[in-house]
């Protein structure tokens, strides 16, 4: 009798149109922001905090960008992976040349070159659909890891295109352990998370929508089939840029083109298949599937089979579990584990008394 | 000039393997509609079973290692392998996603990617392997002699086989009863319902000749660069391939297959050195998207107007 | 009848279109007046359809010009005509199939929105306000089409019938001051049929707009319509008042000579 909608009415359209219109349900995600920001880096030890609740953070901010394109905009993307590259590898550059830049508006500038190189590779998708579109951005993802890589003047002259993030301060105070770069991290995330979730349900979300289930439709209404894929474009790339520049300064500090590789780019989108496609909060569940599920591999396949198995079976069972899961998901539950996340919900709604 | 037309041929040679590979996917679009991103995987999958089988039949039968024997049987139990991943793929992934939406489906197949090359590789191991088909990798002399030009005969076998394959396949559709079925079903799922195949045969059948196709390219591309992983990234720029030649058309994967392998090779050479090399791995990709920019339907697709 | 029907406001002239070898339109012309509800007839495969198309820019003849509030064009553009105030329905209901019955009908209402995609990234004030004052315009379409209690229904969800009256909600909160209705009332009951009927008659009655029509229903298409025109293989076989069409000999020979 905890989880009611009863007795809440609306009396206004404002009021129906909060993100969380039942009353407990915006007190759960003050509870669990706040479990998060307080609560978290009192009590987790550096593993969590560096190698789970970080990563999930970014992966989270990644699988929102994709999300945003493929799927709000209908618009499927192989090279999230690489628009990460150009967030990081942009964030660098303003840090390194521009004396005082502010890590913030570094990141943020960083996502926007993203979103520069978004709209470039999205110009096609104006002209071909679905498959044609998948195969326009693997163009994306290995012409972007080569110019990297290629050209020079990107990574400062390094050799192989290595960079090394500088270190991390913001109004004269040094982020370095992990306590601080994971409350970075999640500021950042969590106001990202909640810009998207604004846009996705205001008037851009529904013209991102229009356009994917019905693109002719969507026109003859008036909506602009350019600017609308554009805008997911650049918006979704915008997201993983930030993300990508995140990776490099909160997450792993030195990084490569070569990491952005398109194994990263199927990571993040099973991340939205899991998690749910067209969903923000499915986002943030599906990052953090796929990063336990390797950790949780690696600690309890050796636990079960014993000294049986080598490190190149587990990394096989990855693989197999990856691509079994994919399977099962789009079969079963398309809608992932938000969508899981909703029945449960509902089931609570109902519970104490089933009927 | 004889650099010019060697890096040129070699090209051609190498997009014959491209053109198999985009020929499976071609198939299989045609038969089921669906974008089948594991083709590739598909081919390691073929290829790895085949060196696999090659390596383990001796031990088991007593045969004689390398022999003619050993090799057919290794064939043989490959296919059947292909079969039985056509058999499950019909029933594991397309039948509980039939009506759902291509999209959902292609992403099926990257699923299937990558359980397929977990699969094979947790089956068979991980290492790179050589595979010997007991052609010569030599330069023929003849060319060399008369145009003094470097072919290689392994080359020009390949190419054979690929020419041999598309042959067998095009009278196979024009002749066969389930030829005939599997071009019906293109064109009109009723249709092809009407000739007394369930259409569950047929994305079997479709599937296992797809399967057929990646051992042989499987097998020829691992007999000249070794069988391994890379073998799947490579199998990725048949996808490229296709948006030139069309998702449908036979002749579409094979005049845009060696579109891209020569023209690849060509600007690797000629444009390769004033940018820093590497060019090979991206190059197909935007040459089909600047192509994707001009013509959409593709080379031999025809134009389509969404009807509302 | 209130409403007084006006002058030429949409003029076809020698439209012809043709997919590949098929000839779908064959030098047709008409025009529709101001407030008229004028509908198009013939059997299937008649071009009905693609002449809806032609008129808001989706299909672009090879021949022929249209001309609407005296703007003269070769192709219509169909985000121009929904500009010009254009709405349309389709045959087969082209709803946004993961969006709810409400987005739905907003999208209706976006070419009357202003915000950008930073305004509704942070919602504050502006792009609130702008939401709100849209989402009263839609209910009032909601309540006009009697649809309150499905508002939030995933329009998937929804027989068909319903989602017809939806997709005539999401042309209506455009506003528009013509509507092209595409077989509104296919696939209906009776009931549903008269339902749909009287919104088709209100919205032409209490808005004035202009509408056109393509129906198979002949007692409905003779009832309700100022004009009638028949298609037959692409080619205009008749043009005029119902009775005049219901005597039309070209018309009942191709009425009787297709199985209807
Ligand atoms: N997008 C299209 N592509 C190809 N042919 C089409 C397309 N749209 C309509 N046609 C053809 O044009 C003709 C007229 O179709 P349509 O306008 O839908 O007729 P109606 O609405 O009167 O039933 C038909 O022969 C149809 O097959
Ligand atoms: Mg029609």
């Amino acid at each position: 009798m905890l989880y009611r909608e009863a007795g809440q009415f609306k009396a206004s359209y404002e009021a129906d149109q909060q993100i969380f219109p039942i009353l407990q349900d915006r007190i759960g995600v003050m509870l669990l922001i706040g479990f998060f920001a307080l609560a978290v880096p009192l009590f987790a030890d550096q593993y969590w905090l560096k190698a789970i609740l970080i990563p999930v953070l970014i992966f989270s901010l990644a699988a929102i960008g994709l999300n945003i394109l493929t799927g709000y905009a209908g618009q499927l993307s192989l090279g999230s992976a690489a628009f990460m590259a150009v967030g990081a590898f942009g964030a660098y550059n303003f840090m390194l040349r521009i004396d005082g830049m502010p890590f913030l508006v570094a990141i943020l500038l960083g996502g926007l070159c993203a979103a520069l190189v978004g709209v470039m590779f999205g110009l096609p998708s104006l002209r071909i659909k679905g498959f044609y579109l998948a195969v326009a951005t693997l163009a994306a993802q290995f012409f972007i890891v080569w110019a990297l890589v290629k050209i020079e003047w990107f990574s400062n002259y390094s050799s192989s295109g290595v960079i090394t993030a500088q270190q991390i301060e913001i109004l004269g105070f040094a982020f370095e352990g992990p306590q601080s770069k994971y409350l970075l991290t999640l500021f950042v995330v969590v106001m990202m998370a909640l810009a998207a979730k604004n846009m996705v349900r205001s008037t851009t979300g529904r013209s991102w929508m229009a356009v994917r289930d019905m693109d002719v439709a969507a026109e003859v209404i008036g909506i602009r089939l350019m600017r609308t894929k554009l805008t997911a474009f650049a918006v979704s790339s915008f997201y993983c840029g930030v993300a990508g520049a995140l990776y490099a300064y909160t997450y792993i500090g030195t990084v490569e083109p070569e990491g952005f590789n398109l194994d990263l780019s199927f990571k993040i989108l099973f991340m939205i298949i899991i998690g749910g496609v067209g969903s923000i909060m499915g986002s943030f569940l599906g990052a953090a599937f796929i990063v336990l599920l390797p950790i949780a591999l690696d600690v309890f396949v050796p636990m079960l089979l014993g000294d049986l198995v080598s490190s190149s079976f587990v990394s096989n069972l990855q693989l197999i579990v990856f691509g079994g899961l994919i399977v099962f998901f789009l079969i079963v539950e398309p809608h992932g584990l938000a969508r899981l996340w909703q029945i449960g919900k509902e089931k609570l709604r109902l519970w104490p008394f089933p009927h | 000039m004889q650099f010019f037309f060697e890096v040129l041929i070699g090209g051609l040679l190498s997009g014959v393997l491209y053109a198999l590979v985009a020929l499976g996917f071609v198939l299989i679009y045609k038969a089921s509609g669906v974008f089948n991103f594991a083709q590739g995987a598909m081919v390691f999958f073929a290829a790895l079973t085949f060196v696999g089988f090659l390596e383990v039949l001796p031990g088991w039968t007593g045969m004689e290692e390398g022999g003619r024997a050993v090799f057919w049987l290794a064939f043989v139990l490959s296919l059947a392998a292909m079969v039985v991943l056509a058999i499950a793929t019909e029933k594991f992934v397309l039948r509980p996603l039939v009506n759902q939406p291509p999209i959902t489906l292609f992403m099926a197949t990257i699923g299937l990617t990558f359980l397929v090359e977990g699969i094979a590789q947790g089956i068979w191991g991980a290492n790179v392997r050589g595979l010997d088909l007991g052609i010569a990798d030599v330069p023929i002399e003849y060319m060399m002699d008369n145009f003094n030009i470097l072919i290689s005969s392994f080359d020009v076998f390949a190419a054979a086989v690929a020419a041999v394959l598309v042959a067998a396949l095009a009278l196979f559709f024009q002749y066969t009863r389930i030829g005939r079925a599997l071009r019906a079903v293109a064109d009109d799922h009723q249709a092809a319902l009407s000739i007394g195949i369930p259409l569950r045969h047929i994305w079997v059948i479709v599937w296992a000749v797809a399967g057929f196709v990646a051992l042989v390219a499987g097998m020829i591309w691992g007999a000249r660069n070794g069988v391994q992983f890379a073998l799947t990234f490579t199998a990725l720029k048949a996808l490229p391939v296709l948006i030139l030649g069309g998702f449908t058309s036979v002749p579409g994967a094979i005049v845009g297959g060696l579109i891209i392998g020569a023209s690849e090779k060509l600007a690797e050479v000629y444009v390769g050195p004033f940018v820093g090399g590497g060019i090979e791995s991206w190059f197909p990709y935007i040459l089909a998207l600047g192509f994707l920019l001009i013509r959409p339907e593709g080379l031999f697709g025809e134009k389509h107007i969404d009807r509302v | 009848m209130a409403r007084e029907i006006g002058d030429v406001i949409l003029k076809m002239e020698g439209i012809s279109l043709s997919f590949g070898g098929v000839k779908a339109l064959t030098n047709i012309s008409f025009d529709v007046r101001e407030h008229e509800i004028r509908s198009i007839i013939g059997p299937n495969g008649a071009g009905k359809s693609s002449m809806l198309n032609v008129i808001n820019g989706v299909y672009h003849p090879q021949e022929g010009q249209v001309t609407f509030r005296g703007e003269v064009r070769r192709d219509m553009e169909p985000h121009k005509a929904a500009k010009q105030g254009i709405a349309r329905t389709f045959q087969n209901i082209a709803l946004f199939k993961g969006m709810s019955v409400i987005d739905n009908i907003m999208t209706g209402r976006n070419l009357k929105m202003k915000c950008n995609v930073f305004h509704h990234a942070l919602h504050w004030g502006k792009a609130r306000a702008e939401e709100i004052e849209h989402r009263k315009k839609v209910e009032e379409v909601i309540d006009f089409l009697e649809i309150q209690n499905i508002r939030k229904t995933p329009v998937g969800r929804l027989p068909y019938g319903l989602q017809k009256r939806v997709e005539l909600g999401r042309a209506l909160a455009a506003e528009p001051s013509m509507m092209l209705l595409d077989e509104p009332m296919a696939g209906m009951n009776v009931e549903e049929k008269q339902d749909m009927c009287r919104f088709i008659l209100d919205v032409n009655d209490q808005f004035g707009t202009t509408i056109v029509l393509i129906e198979h229903d002949m007692g409905v298409v003779m009832d309700i319509s100022d004009r009638v025109v028949v298609l037959d293989y692409g080619k205009k076989i008749g043009d005029g008042e119902p009775d005049e069409v219901k005597n039309n000999p070209d018309v009942i020979a191709a009425y009787l000579g297709t199985s209807h």
